[in-house]
């Protein structure tokens, strides 16, 4: 299974267990007329303890598909997600027991945090659900969601509010810190700070690094934004219907591109001096 | 999927389509439309960057929108002008009034809004139209394309329906035959591959990218002088975004159609635009030729923009986040409304009514503390003392200001501040790793 893995920071080379393994993950979807669409092929890689992997790729890449399936999202046709060494069943976790142990592997933040908060839990009624959930009570559960909330940046005015209360920032801040509540090993973060204003923006992949250094958490970002990739991860995998194109540590990916596609990504990407007519011509090879 | 659409409800697709708008002048009948404004002397020229040439398609001068229990106006002191060919970038976060701004060039104002100042399009003073007349501009001369084309257009209707629609909208005569065949030109001209086809599709049938180009083409219908784009590229790949980014050059090459090209990302505006107008708060605070704001940005907050977008460039810096929030509408501002924010900010600040300062060659930035931050701040705003007095103001204060703080210069000045509101860079990811 290593055979897939890019190298993911400097440790993986080392020999220390990958945090995340995942190995020929598979998923199709039959489509309306007949035939079947894959979403994802075959997709492997590792990503180190405390890593970041970053997922790119255009709309319909499966790049999502993915992220949903290491969170159990979505079941795979075949393939294996090993998280700490341990495999994660492809089945529901049966029995409270196993899914609390499942939740407390990955969990997920995702692009639109009024969608994915429960409207009528002010912040820190959130994270108290899910640290009870967890088996914290009492004192001890009080003081971890005042911990969480000032580790994300939220005051006690925040975590006194709603969501609807709440900026699109102070939202996605609240996801990350309910996230962390369980201290998963692995978050994986779907476009989620792809709606933020880009002020907002800089402050979450801020906090995201913050949160790495301080916690240890390894980090599974997607996104199509290549320029915001490379801030946060050091490998990247780009995906293309459903299949990775290239992967390797991200410098490299973005620095010196093998893949047309990747190049053709890059040059649409604006900078100064740039020009859409040549970005796609640079593109016109092989792409759609 | 990349779509950011969600919350961004896109309300009136294609204005001139019927929708009930909302104004805050009732509407006479039969008011004609003023007659084309002349070209009278302007002060505020250099502040917002003419240079001479053809009549702008596009003239908002001094343009203010008061909202009852809102804290700030909507908007304060906007001033902009678009030429036939050009393509004008207004740049901003959430609820820095870049579309209310460009939807006064449709005289589109929330409900019970009071503008103030000038609005002229092609000549015609847009705030004094009426009735049929205000609805023949909405319909002809100006064209919006929002950022979520499945919200531009009917689910239950054919492609061809929305072009037949807008065809008649703009008096296109004809057969059905006639209109079907100008149908099939428009969507060709737009790039779509086997354009009869698309005609009986519905949206669900096509990708984003291919439905803002049957947006486009639905624009195009018409004919318009001027093009509004409201992050109209915001929620497609970023290939997808060259080709409509390609697509909108084009059609302003061909047409000599003026765009107003409204984006959050400055990257973006800048890479694309001839000039680029940046906003915070109903304000404008810098308006700059494209090239200039990478290379030589002036006002702070469009210095923060820069520094907090992540790029692909490697010897960039790591991402800087700009502290604390956009304002939003309860937020009142005695003074310059980025002090909160500003890493350069000084208590006079708070009480500085903000004013666009003209910069040497072509521009401006509001900002107070603008002479200190340039080398050779004491000429910058003297040299212009015999035209406009507001440059003289600045200048001068520029001196009493700079005898002050014996530290001018903008690395001087802001990047300290700025490390303390926002300790450490976010690209450090290769250390970032726990092990």
């Amino acid at each position: 299974m290593t055979a897939h893995g890019p190298v993911a920071g400097p440790e993986a080379a080392g020999g220390a267990p990958p945090v995340l393994t995942v190995d020929a993950l598979s998923k199709t979807y039959p489509l309306p007329g007949g035939g079947r669409l894959t979403a994802a092929d075959a997709i492997g890689f590792t990503v180190p303890r405390g890593g970041s992997l970053g997922i790119v790729g255009e709309s319909g890449s499966g790049k999502t598909t993915v992220a949903r399936m290491l969170v159990g999202l979505v079941r795979p046709d075949a393939g294996t997600v090993t998280v700490d060494g341990r495999a994660r069943p492809a089945r529901p976790a049966r029995g409270r027991a196993a899914r609390l142990a499942r939740a407390r592997e990955i969990q997920m933040v995702f692009q639109d945090p009024y969608v994915s908060l429960d409207p009528r839990l002010t912040g820190r009624q959130c994270l108290l659900t899910a640290l009870r959930l967890h088996g914290a009570s009492g004192a001890a559960a009080e003081e971890k969601a005042e911990r969480l909330l000032g580790q994300v940046g939220l005051g006690s005015r925040e975590g006194a509010a709603r969501p609807h209360a709440l900026s699109g920032g102070q939202r996605q801040r609240l996801a990350i810190a309910r996230a962390l509540a369980v201290e998963p090993r692995v978050l994986v973060l779907d476009e989620a700070v792809a709606a933020l204003d880009v002020s907002i923006q800089a402050q979450i992949l801020q906090l995201l690094g913050e949160v790495r250094r301080e916690t240890g958490v390894a980090l599974v970002f997607v996104s199509h934004d290549l320029a915001v990739v490379r801030h946060i991860t050091e490998a990247t995998l780009v995906m293309r219907r459903g299949t990775v194109v290239e992967q390797g540590p991200t410098r490299s990916v973005l620095a010196a591109p093998v893949t047309p596609y990747t190049r053709a990504l890059l040059a649409a990407v604006p900078r100064p001096g740039w020009d859409p007519a040549a970005a796609l011509r640079a593109a016109a090879p092989d792409t759609p | 999927m990349t779509d950011t659409h969600g919350h961004r409800p896109a309300a009136g697709a294609q204005p001139a389509a019927g929708a009930r708008m909302p104004s805050a002048r009732a509407e006479q009948p039969g008011a004609e439309p003023a007659p084309a404004g002349s070209a009278a002397a302007e002060p505020e020229a250099a502040a917002r960057g003419a240079s001479g040439g053809a009549e702008p398609l596009l003239d908002i001068v001094g343009l203010g929108l008061e909202l009852p229990g809102a804290a700030r106006p909507l908007l304060a002191d906007v001033s902009l002008r678009v030429r036939p060919g050009e393509v004008v970038g207004l740049v901003g976060e959430s609820g820095s009034g870049k579309s209310t701004t460009a939807k006064a060039a449709l005289a589109l104002f929330p409900d019970g809004a009071r503008p103030t100042g000038e609005v002229r399009v092609a000549g015609t003073d847009v705030l004094a139209l009426r009735g049929e007349a205000l609805r023949a501009h909405r319909a002809r001369t100006v064209a919006m394309v929002h950022q979520d084309p499945r919200a531009a257009l009917n689910p239950v209707r054919r492609v061809g329906d929305f072009l037949t629609e807008r065809l008649a909208l703009a008096g296109f005569a004809g057969n059905r035959a006639a209109v079907r065949g100008r149908a099939v030109e428009l969507l060709a001209e737009v790039g779509l591959p086997d354009p009869a086809r698309r005609l009986r599709q519905r949206p669900h049938e096509l990708s984003g990218g291919m439905l803002q180009r049957v947006v486009i083409a639905g624009a195009l219908a018409v004919g318009p002088r001027l093009l509004l784009a409201d992050e109209a590229t915001s929620a497609l790949d970023v290939t997808t975004q060259a080709e409509i980014l390609d697509l909108l050059r084009t059609v302003r090459r061909e047409h000599g159609t003026g765009l107003l090209f409204i984006t959050h990302d400055l990257q973006l505006a800048a890479a694309y635009c001839d000039r680029v107008l940046v906003m915070y708060a109903g304000r404008l605070v810098e308006h700059r030729p494209a090239e200039a704001l990478f290379t030589d940005p002036r006002h702070p907050y469009t210095r923060g923009l820069l520094e907090c977008s992540p790029t692909l460039d490697e010897a960039a810096a790591g991402v800087r986040p700009i502290p604390g929030r956009p304002p939003s509408l309860a937020d009142a501002f005695p003074g310059c409304p980025f002090t909160a924010r500003c890493p350069g900010a000084e208590p006079e600040c708070e009480r500085w009514q903000p004013r666009p300062v003209p910069l040497p060659g072509d521009g401006m930035a509001a900002c107070r503390r603008l002479a200190e931050y340039e080398p050779d701040g004491a000429e910058s705003g003297g040299a212009d003392a015999g035209t406009d007095a507001r440059g003289a103001a600045a200048g001068a204060e520029g001196v009493e200001r700079a005898g002050a703080d014996p530290s001018p210069g903008p690395v001087a000045v802001s990047a300290p501040a700025r490390r303390d509101a926002a300790p450490g860079p976010v690209s450090g990811t290769t250390e970032g790793g726990a092990g």
